[in-house]
């Protein structure tokens, strides 16, 4: 039984209308392993993750968590997963106390018990202080991190976190980083959506790429960056610069192929360390190719996007006509199909 | 028992106190058992009560309204319908305790629709428990609302000069009756929650039974000043039921066959309406 994945789905489908919101996904989540789903806003993520924690019916395919089948016993997956959501999960009107004992009571757990889980998970989260303050009164880190002590209240051995940071300020990004990689969660495996490159690769042993529904890359966050380099080389070329010769210097200094944007002569090139850059530059100049910015950056989910999928994570055009138009909802869209 | 492996791909360290899925698999229940439908739902309950003592506010309706509605209509009404106000109270306090209750059903309805657009919700659909604590939980925390409507009518009665003949006893059945009631119609309301786009909707498609139900009753006047179609409605009516069995108790402390009607019109509401709005709420997920 040891080597029952955490999560097995096959083609997984969910329709909305005419949209494909996820469109035949395959996830396969090795027991203790940290997993992230990694995707712009409107990629089916969310959709997926729902589906897997019953909380979405699925259309078509199959998931098992652990073995059981999540369409034909729903009520028993119920008993192995947590599930931390997009928004607050938890009950404004009560103190953080009264959620951690209602959610504990509610899972079958005696009173007393209820009540010294609720005490250990506090101490455990950092929140003893806001104990008996209604939730109202939280800030929005304290939110989550109530949020996520809530999924724990019973020890399932699985962990659905969906987009565990979106929304918070750095800082109390990376105090929730450092709870979710700390000891509350070892001995669990957790499945995580996120729409941040650096979120996934801070905190998942694998990753999988979503876009318009579908499965397009999957591996260790190493192997994803080396996809794209370790460091991006952002240059606007002057007016009237020879793009063609450009791309040539490029290739031959940094031995990687740029993405151009033709019409506005952007260029973006994939660097494997941030020294290169200079080299970039220097050959550019001996070349005469004029430039009038240049930008140094850490590879983003847009650069992975680009490799993959050879357009970027929130393009305006749609080249699948299968699409009709959905992506031009951009953000948020995934969140308005899910309320109606 | 069986230790789990470390897979070769986890992150971090040896875990400090290993979840075995295999036992969790093992260990889970195929469904829940009645036992626990009804902790969990007097969990909801529980919860439903905590939100009423936090938010006084949403007491406004079951005590305002039956204070307003008593004076109001004991002091406008009165004269006209049964020639002075102390003759007509004994005919209108029972319709009134049936209209408030009606009207808090409504809230019920409203509340449950704000509710489960709550992110909370999602949580309670992700747990392994019953689909009908979550709808019937807050539903019996309501009764405390039916009560305090039923009760603060009476008493706004007896302070205008109602006498209920029937005594302490027939009163609280009446009060009894009419908690039964409310609680039974509220499932009408709550598969109007469980239908509807938004708690606006619920609130304006409940009207559409609210006004027929205590207007189009023996709740205000006597059945015999209505025209013949009319009557026809008014006695099928189970509101009209509910005012009768109350003006027995309440007048003349007796159970009569109309209380029996309107407890059987109860427990068809709720073999319909229950079921009804546990298949839509699961349909919600």
């Amino acid at each position: 039984m040891t080597d029952t994945a955490a999560v097995d789905a096959a083609g997984l489908v969910k329709t909305f209308g005419r949209l494909r919101a996820v469109d035949g996904v395959d996830l396969h989540v090795r027991q203790g392993e940290i997993f992230g789903v990694l995707g712009p806003n409107g990629a089916g993520k969310t959709t997926a993750l729902r589906m897997l924690a019953t909380l979405l019916p699925i259309d078509a395919g199959q998931a098992r968590v652990f073995g059981v089948d999540v369409n034909r016993e729903p009520h028993r997956v119920r008993q192995l997963i947590g599930i931390t959501g997009q928004y607050a999960s938890v009950d404004e009107d009560l103190t953080a106390t009264e959620n951690l004992w209602m959610f504990g009571r509610l899972q079958g757990l005696r009173s007393a018990d209820a009540r010294a889980a609720a005490k250990r998970l506090l101490a455990q989260f950092d929140l003893e202080e806001a104990a008996d303050k209604p939730i109202a009164q939280f800030s929005g880190g304290m939110r989550r991190r109530l949020d996520l002590a809530a999924s724990l209240i019973t020890r399932p051995p699985l962990i659905f976190l969906d987009e565990p940071t979106t929304g918070l300020d750095p800082r109390t990004r990376g105090q929730m980083w450092d709870t979710i990689r700390s000891p509350v969660t070892e001995s669990c495996t957790v499945l995580l959506t996120t729409q941040y490159l650096d979120e996934a690769d801070q905190l998942a042993g694998r990753i999988a790429v979503i876009d318009r529904g579908r499965k397009v890359a999957e591996g260790t966050p190493d192997e994803l960056k080396a996809s794209v380099g370790n460091s991006t080389l952002q240059v606007q070329l002057a007016e009237g610069a020879d793009q063609e010769l450009a791309r040539q210097i490029v290739r031959r200094i940094a031995g990687a192929e740029p993405v151009l944007t033709p019409g506005s002569g952007r260029m973006n090139v994939p660097l494997d360390t941030a020294d290169r850059a200079a080299d970039v530059l220097i050959g550019f100049r001996q070349s005469g190719v004029a430039i009038t910015s240049v930008s140094v950056a850490k590879p983003t989910l847009d650069d992975v996007f680009f490799a993959i999928t050879g357009h970027g994570a929130d393009t305006e055009d749609d080249p699948n006509p299968a699409g009709t138009g959905a992506s031009e909802a951009g953000a948020g869209h995934e969140t308005v199909l899910e309320v109606q | 028992m069986s230790t789990m492996t470390a897979d070769p791909a986890s992150v971090g360290s040896a875990p400090l106190r290993t979840v075995d899925p295999a036992a969790a698999v093992a260990g889970t229940r195929p469904r829940t058992t009645t036992t626990e439908t009804v902790s969990q739902t007097l969990i909801m309950a529980w919860r439903a009560l905590k939100k009423m003592r936090r938010n006084p506010e949403q007491f406004f309706d079951v005590t305002l309204q039956p204070l307003l509605f008593t004076a109001m209509f004991a002091y406008i009404f009165g004269g006209a319908i049964s020639g002075n106000v102390h003759s007509y109270l004994p005919l209108l306090i029972p319709g009134i305790v049936a209209q408030t209750v009606l009207t808090t059903c409504m809230s019920t309805g409203v509340q449950l629709r704000e509710d489960m657009e709550k992110g909370v919700f999602d949580r309670f659909k992700a747990l392994p428990m019953a689909r009908i604590a979550p709808l019937a939980g807050p539903m019996v925390a309501d009764l405390v609302r039916y009560l305090i409507a039923a009760g603060l009518t009476f008493v706004m009665g007896v302070i205008i000069g109602y006498r209920p003949a029937g005594g302490v006893l027939g009163v609280l059945g009446a009060i009894v009756l009419a908690m039964f009631t409310g609680w039974a119609l509220a499932w009408i309301f709550t598969f109007i929650g469980s239908i509807a786009k938004s708690a606006r909707a619920v609130q304006g498609m409940s009207f559409l039974f609210l006004f027929p139900l205590t207007f189009l009753s023996n709740a205000f006047v006597r059945v015999t000043t209505l025209p013949g179609w009319l009557q026809a409605f008014v006695k099928v009516n189970p509101v009209s039921h509910l005012v009768s069995a109350t003006r027995a108790l309440a007048n003349q402390g007796v159970v009569t066959s109309e209380a029996g009607w309107t407890l059987l019109a109860g427990l068809v509401v709720i073999a319909i309406f229950a079921p009804l709005s546990v298949r839509s709420y699961r349909r919600h997920m």
